[in-house]
């Protein structure tokens, strides 16, 4: 049996460690010993879900996946729904903790983007929130409820667009006290589809020739808005993230295939581009929006 | 035949989108909501016979994402841009801020301009235009109409004369075919609003 050590914290600085042991798994069933998380954020969740599917697809069976001891991460995952949408993918060590009924503190709870419809329903959903979150958390002006739609419908849009596969988005506000010294809200969405290099290579490898790799097609996409479709009003939605995201001070990294490509402001040490990763299927997001600093 | 465009037709775009989607609220959101909204649009006027001016209203419209932004602003008025057969006038109404980003960035990547209300009662020229066209258009804006007599004097300069006639051409100003008259497009709303 595989068996894949889950990082005690699970988040966007430790994802690609998860997502690299999964994908050089071998063809036998595996468990996700995930026992020792004390941490996870939206990146971590999604990024669980997806090695997960990856493991289950491969091994032709349901990877088992042992919970956190931790009361806490386990209650927080089950209020960001993770349990709901891992029915399927793991076979559970141990019993999932049902959701509770009460009011939740979750931004956007993990939700699978199929197609069009799942896009409406996360911009419906996050309209009662997101503003009250955003103002208070972040200090963003009342209006940044608009910019914030506009990126989660873009981002989500990616998928149905371009990734010819499903995928899941969520989101939610922490307070990085000691790694920032403030809040951030961290949005993930993750999709296992044919990634950037394979939504590409149709229309514009050739141009690239020897070079054309998953890192040349995230920087055609990433830097240049390519996009496969011959229309000059397409390849939009990651340039105006981009700026928006920038406007914001945040940060964005974009990983497909063996490679991940980011805009990185000051406050983030990740490097801007990484092409050593292992061959991971899809296209995994991470947006991380820090609270506004008065200068 | 009279001297100003048929009345001009106002097209809710919230309530198109309602139509187009279940959803508790007007979000504008994915290309394909935006596909459908700019073909009901077109569905609309395609009995408008040979000349129309719309206002199209998105002030219902809370989440306009760039897709959306696109089908229904940009590739609307594309579509008609290369139609001879039918000459059609938009000017967008209830342009706030909220919308504002997205629908300049759409119109400068296609290169295309629009008339917007982006307060009440009070009009830009949206897009990317050039200076001479911006000056011409916001003189036109002042007078409302111009009229063959008064030309001359409010443009004196052949140039600014021709960057008129290049202003109708974009479909940002309407130049009557009976009198000549240069209309400024928000007058011609401007009992709807």
């Amino acid at each position: 049996m595989n068996v894949v050590q889950v990082p005690g914290s699970l988040d966007h600085q430790t994802v690609d460690e998860l997502l690299d042991a999964v994908a050089s798994m071998r063809e036998q069933r595996s468990l996700f010993d995930a026992r020792h998380v004390r941490w996870v954020d939206p990146n971590g969740m999604v990024a669980l879900l997806a090695a997960g599917t990856v493991a289950r697809d491969r091994q032709g069976t349901l990877p088992r996946l042992e919970l956190p001891e931790s009361d806490d991460v386990l209650g927080y995952r089950s209020r960001m729904g993770f349990f709901r949408e891992a029915q399927g993918i793991f076979e559970f060590e141990g019993h999932a903790p049902r959701r509770g009924s009460g009011p939740s503190d979750v931004l956007l709870e993990i939700t699978p983007i199929v197609g069009n419809t799942d896009v409406h329903k996360v911009i419906d959903r996050v309209q009662a929130s997101a503003g009250a979150v955003l103002a208070s958390k972040l200090d963003y002006p009342a209006t940044s409820i608009v910019p914030f739609s506009v990126i989660l419908s873009e981002v989500c849009q990616n998928i149905v667009e371009h990734a010819d596969a499903s995928g899941w988005v969520a989101a939610q506000a922490y307070n990085w006290a000691r790694r920032l010294g403030r809040f951030v809200v961290v949005i993930s969405v993750m999709d296992l589809g044919r990634g950037f290099r394979g939504s590409l290579t149709d229309e514009h490898s050739a141009r690239y020739g020897d070079r054309w790799g998953d890192t040349t097609a995230l920087e055609a996409a990433f830097l240049h808005g390519l996009t496969r479709f011959p229309d000059s009003g397409r390849g939009q939605g990651i340039q105006q993230i981009r700026r928006q995201v920038q406007r914001w001070n945040g940060a964005i990294t974009i990983r497909s295939g063996t490679a991940r490509i980011g805009q990185v402001p000051d406050w983030d040490d990740s490097p801007p581009l990484v092409d050593t990763l292992k061959p991971f299927p899809g296209s995994q997001i991470d947006i991380i929006l820090p609270a506004r600093v008065d200068e | 035949m009279s001297d100003v465009p048929p009345d001009p037709i106002t097209i809710d775009v919230g309530s198109l989108v309602q139509k187009t989607v279940t959803s508790l609220y007007s979000h504008l959101v994915t290309r394909p909501t935006g596909r459908a909204v700019r073909m009901a649009i077109e569905t609309q006027l395609s009995g408008a016979g040979g000349c129309s001016l719309s206002l199209v209203d998105l002030s219902e419209v809370t989440i306009l994402d760039f897709s959306c932004a696109d089908e229904v602003v940009a590739k609307l008025l594309q579509r008609y841009l290369n139609e001879s057969i039918h000459e059609a006038f938009f000017v967008f109404c209830g342009v706030r801020e909220l919308h504002r980003d997205q629908i300049q960035v759409v119109l400068e990547r296609q290169q295309l301009i629009a008339v917007g209300e982006t307060e009440p009662g009070s009009f830009e020229l949206l897009g990317a235009p050039e200076s001479a066209e911006a000056a011409s258009w916001r003189t036109l804006e002042e007078h409302g109409l111009i009229t063959d007599e008064e030309l001359m004097e409010v443009f004196p300069d052949e140039q600014a004369r021709s960057v008129l006639d290049r202003l109708v051409e974009r479909r940002v100003a309407f130049r009557s075919p009976v009198s000549g008259r240069y209309h400024a497009l928000s007058r011609l709303v401007q009992h709807l609003l």
